[in-house]
């Protein structure tokens, strides 16, 4: 099963009354069925709260979006977490300090009231590269790229269709980044996933993404093929700008 | 050849209750030049940056020399120390959002280090630091003075800890990852003013950072660290042509613009590298 997603006039402000302040502004873009869409920008430009509304994390905005063809707000809850699932930036933050792998895992399995729980753990366990003796292993216990493995396990337990992935290595070494990237990479094959992924790294995007969307202050100002970053095809002036000076940033000028 | 700004040899760090040193047999010498130490987190290269500043009570450094100018650092005791932090050699870190004071106004900050190691009047360290400001290309920097750090941006809060560093006209600084936590478009803004420090001023700098496309074409020299050994010594534009297994793992495992997409190459550790290196 794959999902595209479509978002049409997303907008969503925070505060109340004179005080509110409006974030996005109105987002449009769409992402087809076992894409990978890539969203830039630079910090405060509104790309995490889109992963957030999208998975409706946060839920109070305006517009429409929806996943394979369904309003994402008609979609009751557990459906909706076997639909889409995300992996936040920082393992060390994102999973419980005081929770072992077994019970990160399980935890989903007993919501959805799925059988089999000691198949499917060390199922995917195995399909994010590590060993089933991790099960009984707690965060502390593992390095971080461990740790992002366990988070994208966690993410895949209930085999989703659609990952939202918020910046899943910028807290990880470029050695440890590599095996992530290409692990994601492995799993997009496999399994036909739907990737939205949030990143500040354009090299990241060349390497993962089929096109992708440069953000400023909310707004989407292009949305633009890969190849458009080597040799910089923006036509926005901000777009422009950013893949400039990644471009001189890596030395490829 | 000028008389270098440091010169270390054979550094070992060990932390209080570790069985193992940290650091091991770290030699160099930095001019009046950029010097980058990259490797991935935990291989030593902050605690070189600290044990520098004597930063590390609990942690015992041993070394054949440490001397930096005309001082001895091996020998200097913490009250000699209070007089060259921040004074004759300073340290930018990583987040200013978490290296400035919350609670009191930046500008206050900053003029708080001239007061410190200069006798002045608060209206002439108000004058410093609002000259200061500008020389790290704060618009306005009337208004920035009276900000707090929660009402300025990453970018500018970094700068700000640049002009703190700067009042005080030190000779060496140590940068510890500091743009790791700027958006790429701000980075090249900051990088810019530091490299303005080197050329202009004459200071030495070392770059800590785990980034190699910022050490390639920002620094001179780069030392590669892994496991707390300096693995190969390398000039920034010859970066490409590195021998060390580590390095090489690390420059091919880094994803680059343009490339053609395959898997990329995963870092193989070997035990070897981290036996001892012959001096």
């Amino acid at each position: 099963m794959t999902s595209n997603v479509d978002i049409r006039d997303l907008s969503i402000s925070f505060g109340e009354g004179p005080a509110a302040v409006k974030v996005l502004p109105g987002v449009t873009f769409s992402v087809e069925a076992g894409e990978c869409f890539g969203l830039v920008g630079e910090s405060g430009s509104g790309k995490s709260t889109v992963l957030r509304c999208i998975s409706m994390l946060t839920d109070f905005w305006q517009g429409s979006i929806t996943v394979g063809g369904r309003d994402i707000r008609q979609i009751p809850r557990l459906e909706r977490c076997r639909l889409l699932q995300m992996v936040f930036q920082d393992p060390y933050g994102s999973l419980h300090p005081r929770q072992s792998v077994r019970t990160t895992l399980s935890e989903p399995l007993k919501i959805h009231g799925l059988d089999d729980h000691e198949g499917r753990m060390r199922r995917v366990i195995r399909d994010v590269g590590l060993t089933a003796d991790f099960i009984d292993r707690f965060p502390h216990q593992m390095s971080g790229g461990q740790r992002q493995r366990i988070a994208i396990a966690r993410a895949l337990i209930l085999e989703p269709s659609l990952l939202l992935l918020d910046e899943p290595t910028s807290a990880l070494d470029v050695s440890v980044q590599a095996e992530i990237l290409n692990l994601l990479v492995r799993l997009r094959e496999e399994r036909g996933l739907t990737y939205i992924m949030v990143t500040h790294d354009l090299a990241v995007v060349d390497h993962m993404c089929d096109r992708f969307a440069v953000m400023l202050h909310g707004e989407v100002t292009e949305v633009l093929p890969r190849t458009a970053i080597d040799g910089n095809h923006a036509t926005h002036p901000y777009a422009r700008e950013l893949i400039g000076a990644s471009l001189e940033y890596e030395g490829a000028l | 050849m000028e008389k270098p700004v440091l010169d270390v040899r054979n550094l070992a760090i060990r932390y209080g209750g570790a069985s193992r040193d940290a650091v091991r047999g770290v030699s160099f010498t930095l001019g009046r030049e950029r010097l980058g130490i990259v490797g991935e987190s935990g291989s030593g290269k902050s605690t070189v940056g600290r044990a520098i500043l004597k930063l590390l009570p609990s942690a015992q450094i041993t070394a054949d020399r440490m001397q930096f100018e005309d001082i001895d650092l091996l020998k200097a005791s913490e009250r000699d120390m209070l007089k060259i932090r921040g004074r004759r050699m300073s340290m930018i870190l990583q987040d200013p959002k978490y290296s400035l004071n919350p609670i009191q106004r930046v500008g206050r900050q900053v003029a708080e280090t001239y007061m410190r190691h200069f006798p002045a009047t608060k209206a002439e360290a108000r004058q410093k630091t609002l000259a200061m400001l500008e020389a790290v290309k704060i618009r306005d920097p009337e208004r920035v003075h009276d900000l707090y750090p929660h009402e300025i941006s990453g970018g500018m809060g970094q700068r700000v800890m640049i002009a703190m560093m700067l009042l005080a006209e030190p000779d060496l600084v140590i940068a510890d990852e500091p743009t790791s936590a700027l958006d790429v478009t701000v980075r090249l803004q900051v990088l810019e003013i530091l490299n303005g420090l080197v050329r202009d001023r004459g200071i030495g700098l070392i770059m800590i950072s785990h980034d190699l496309n910022l050490v390639r074409n920002f620094c001179d020299r780069v030392l590669i660290m892994f496991d707390g050994q300096v693995v190969e010594t390398l000039n920034a534009h010859e970066l490409d042509r590195a021998q060390h297994p580590y390095t090489r793992g690390l420059l091919a495992a880094q994803p680059r613009i343009g490339d053609r997409r395959k898997m990329l190459s995963v870092l193989d550790r070997r035990p070897e590298w981290s036996q001892e290196i012959a001096q």
